[in-house]
């Protein structure tokens, strides 16, 4: 919320210059495309939680050169994203990879649905048998196909 | 002096505020109805004594005294009067006085309206609120007070951020903090139940309301904020998971999982001890949220408030409340089961499973929130978790939400019939499909979220429209309208909450698939195409205001030739803070709005603007309106102005909208 405000303690009264400006505009339409999907995943790395795309800082904007000018040298999504993280390491990345100890951020909404959900499936277990033995062999696909829905 | 009256009247509300938490509690124990009975002029006194002081302070900001530090630093002589009042609470200090305050309104609302509460329930929820209020109100004398005078009173003060001097963002902490301070009062009966030992479907009667109270107004403070992040900050975008974005959103998800699990407790008693659990939860989030934002641990852009002393003590009370609440529960919960029985098909499970979702949601977005400060700490890892991942982990859970919500509500209570419930709702799923297939034939671009999105909250909106249809009985056509009418008034509560989370939900899937965006050096005079409009530079010019200099454009907006708005965005600098902030041109209309912003101007002539068409944006405050509204109309509802006396709430929190 504070964003501009506080790139303007970065930059002291700098004017905001906004974002990705017309002249950084690559030429073709769909090469400009990916630039701008991949600079929506770089961090700008003097701002506080903003994107290189929507950061008015100086080196926000020299990222998104640098990042136009490898696509148009050729390189793939990853090689660019690549090129970026050696420079700038991998508090530039938006989107945290999936590999080492990040498996736990990535695992830890699954394996909370999955432990909930047994929880759950135990304690409408618990509940609908507590009462009349009638209503338990009454439901008994009934009870799968809510730990389905549950699971979805 | 009226300053310093307003500072000793902070010190004897601390005083107050100990003897609240204390004597009702031994005489609650002791069944001595005298010692109980302090609770409710202690109650009263603490919001008279705080309620002074934040007038005092108000004072001290609207004339201007700048001898009392807290108003050098953020006001101004020139500053228009609605931005020195709502300067008060745009700090540190002075945002944790109106906590405080709204704190002990809460808890005299108990004593003043709690008089069908058992007594010594009564007693002991106004001892918890009272410690909660030692405990900040001590945070806030001893590390942050608001009332420091200054040896040396400058000629004038050094400007609020300028930011903050905006009618949205002047009320949205308010309204943020009734939202955060309301879940004390149902940790407050969490607690006091567990202390009680007892949870019974009057209990949830009771909590209930509290917590519609908190979740409406959180409902508005948060719309409020994303909406101000949508007209200010000037890329059209209207939500960031940023860290303290996600520390509102937190407490929100688990207060809505509360509303709904206190359903089951009130109608059927059963998910007691979850209840409790979540309750404490739901206050807890609220406490990390204020700890996220106050300590400035988690990088973020709102921490303007970067103290570890602060963060410390927070954490402190945190760690009290929380480690103390869940000691308890560990202690009494299990002496809470629950007596109802119900079949694994009935509204009980369908209530499950969306506490279930909302609870893990809002799991997913701590883990993602903390993680890099925990990646740090622990794995020596610098790295960032971003709206990427966010929009990846959430957004299955509210799809799984959408998906279940229409069949959850028609379903029966203790058991239903999967099959027979849902008749209803095949017309409603086959209009859906069709709907959505229209969205993916007239769309132009090739993305799948916009006519899923569709598809989804048609489910939920028609779903809930059809159930509403349902209650009005099997009679004949006729009378059904009549019927309608006369249904209660949570049922109609209920369905505007769904419809208004179906249409947030299609419009934020609506506009992140079709919005347009155009970037481009303008000439004056200058046209250039957007979309089906035609926009034309007019002018630029230079546009003094109260307390900022501002670049203004005039861009004129045409279709088909005709002239239908004349947007004028603007770049601000103020002054004294030495900050630029920048307005955008918006022409705002149901179906699209046209969001222009200026830029700078160019070395070869011309000037920057952005040009953005965002379809269906303002349904996204739309719908949370419709959540809130839906909040004010349960609350409405005769059992509770019966049984909780919420009564006074539920006018408040409609007409605050």
């Amino acid at each position: 919320m504070i964003r501009a405000g506080l790139l303007a303690l970065v930059l002291l009264a700098a004017v905001p210059a906004g974002a990705v400006q017309p002249d950084e505009v690559l030429a073709d339409p769909a090469l400009e495309a990916r630039a701008r999907a991949l600079s929506q995943g770089l961090r700008c790395p003097v701002c506080r939680n903003e994107s290189i795309d929507e950061s008015h800082a100086d080196v926000a904007r020299d990222l998104r050169l640098v990042l136009r000018e490898r696509l148009v040298a050729g390189d793939s999504d990853e090689e660019v994203i690549d090129f970026i993280v050696a420079r700038y390491g991998e508090y530039v990345l938006l989107n945290p990879t999936a590999r080492g100890s990040n498996l736990l951020l990535w695992l830890a909404g699954p394996a909370m649905l999955g432990a909930g959900g047994l929880i759950a499936a135990l304690y409408l277990r618990r509940r609908s048998s507590a009462g009349d033995p009638a209503a338990e062999t009454l439901s008994e696909t009934d009870a799968r196909r809510l730990a389905e829905l549950l699971k979805q | 002096m009226i300053v310093e009256l307003g500072h000793f009247a902070l010190v004897l509300a601390l005083a107050v505020a100990l003897i609240q938490s204390v004597v009702p509690l031994i005489g609650a124990q002791r069944r001595w109805g005298t010692w109980m009975s302090v609770a409710e002029p202690a109650a009263t006194t603490q919001v008279l004594l705080i309620g002074f002081s934040f007038a005092a302070l108000t004072y001290a900001f609207v004339t201007s005294d700048f001898s009392l530090r807290l108003v050098v630093q953020n006001s101004h002589t020139l500053k228009p009067l609605i931005y020195k009042i709502s300067g008060v609470w745009g700090n540190h200090e002075g945002s944790l006085l109106l906590w405080v305050l709204i704190l002990a309104l809460y808890g005299a609302c108990v004593a003043w309206f709690g008089g069908n509460l058992p007594p010594s329930l009564r007693a002991r929820v106004l001892a918890v609120q009272g410690m909660i209020g030692v405990a900040f109100l001590a945070f806030l004398l001893f590390t942050s007070n608001p009332f420091l005078r200054l040896a040396i009173p400058p000629m004038n003060g050094r400007d609020l951020n300028p930011l903050l001097q905006d009618p949205g963002l002047a009320f949205h902490p308010p309204f943020l903090y009734l939202g955060y301070v309301g879940l004390s009062m149902a940790f407050s009966f969490a607690v006091a139940a567990l202390i009680e030992g007892r949870v019974d479907a009057a209990w949830g009667r009771w909590v209930r309301p509290w917590t519609l109270v908190a979740w409406v107004f959180l409902t508005i403070g948060i719309a409020l904020g994303s909406w101000w992040a949508y007209y200010e900050l000037g890329w059209g975008g209207f939500w960031f998971w940023d860290p303290v974005e996600n520390a509102s959103f937190m407490p929100w998800l688990f207060a809505a999982a509360l509303l709904h699990s206190a359903i089951v407790v009130e109608k059927r008693e059963a998910l007691k001890s979850w209840t409790i659990l979540l309750a404490i939860l739901a206050f807890g989030f609220s406490l990390i949220g204020t700890f996220i934002v106050r300590s400035g641990v988690i990088t973020s852009v709102h921490a303007f408030a970067n103290d570890p002393e602060r963060g410390v003590f927070i954490l402190l009370i945190l760690g009290l409340f929380m480690g103390g609440a869940l000691m308890l529960y560990a202690a009494r919960a299990a002496a809470m089961e629950a007596s109802g029985v119900f079949a694994p098909v009935s509204r009980e499970s369908a209530l499950v499973a969306n506490n279930l979702l909302l609870a893990v949601s809002a799991f997913v977005v701590f883990v993602g929130t903390v993680w890099p400060l925990v990646a740090e700490l622990v794995f020596a890892r610098k790295l960032s978790v971003g709206p990427p991942f966010f929009n990846m982990a959430f957004t299955p859970f509210v799809v799984a939400l959408a998906v279940l919500l229409p069949v959850g509500s028609v379903l029966p209570w203790k058991r239903g019939d999967l099959t027979r419930a849902a008749q209803p709702l095949a017309g409603v799923l086959v209009l859906s499909m069709a709907l959505g297939a229209l969205a993916w034939t007239v769309q132009t671009q090739r993305s799948i979220l916009g006519p899923v999105g569709l598809v989804l909250a048609a489910w939920v909106v028609l779903g809930a429209l059809a159930d509403l249809w349902q209650r009005a009985g099997r009679g004949p056509l006729a009378l059904r309208p009549a019927r309608l009418t006369r249904l209660p008034r949570s049922d109609w509560g209920k369905a505007a909450a769904h419809i208004g989370f179906g249409v947030t939900v299609f419009a934020v899937a609506a506009v992140t698939a079709w919005k347009t965006e155009d970037i481009r050096v303008v000439r004056i005079g200058e046209t250039y195409p957007l979309g089906p409009y035609v926009v034309q530079l007019r002018d630029v010019r230079d546009v003094p205001g109260p307390n900022y200099m501002a670049t203004q454009a005039e861009l004129v907006l045409q279709r088909d030739g005709q002239e239908i708005a004349i947007l004028r965005p603007e770049k601000r600098m103020y002054p004294v803070a030495r900050m630029p902030t920048t307005e955008a041109g918006i022409d705002h209309s149901l179906l699209r709005d046209i969001y222009l912003v200026i830029g700078d101007e160019q070395a070869a002539g011309g000037w920057a603007v952005r040009s953005y068409i965002e379809p269906f944006v303002n349904f996204i405050w739309i719908g949370c309106f419709l959540m809130a509204l839906g909040g004010g109309l349960s609350l409405s509802d005769r059992r509770f102005r019966v049984a909780a006396g919420a009564r006074r709430k539920a006018p408040g929190a409609v007409a605050a909208e």
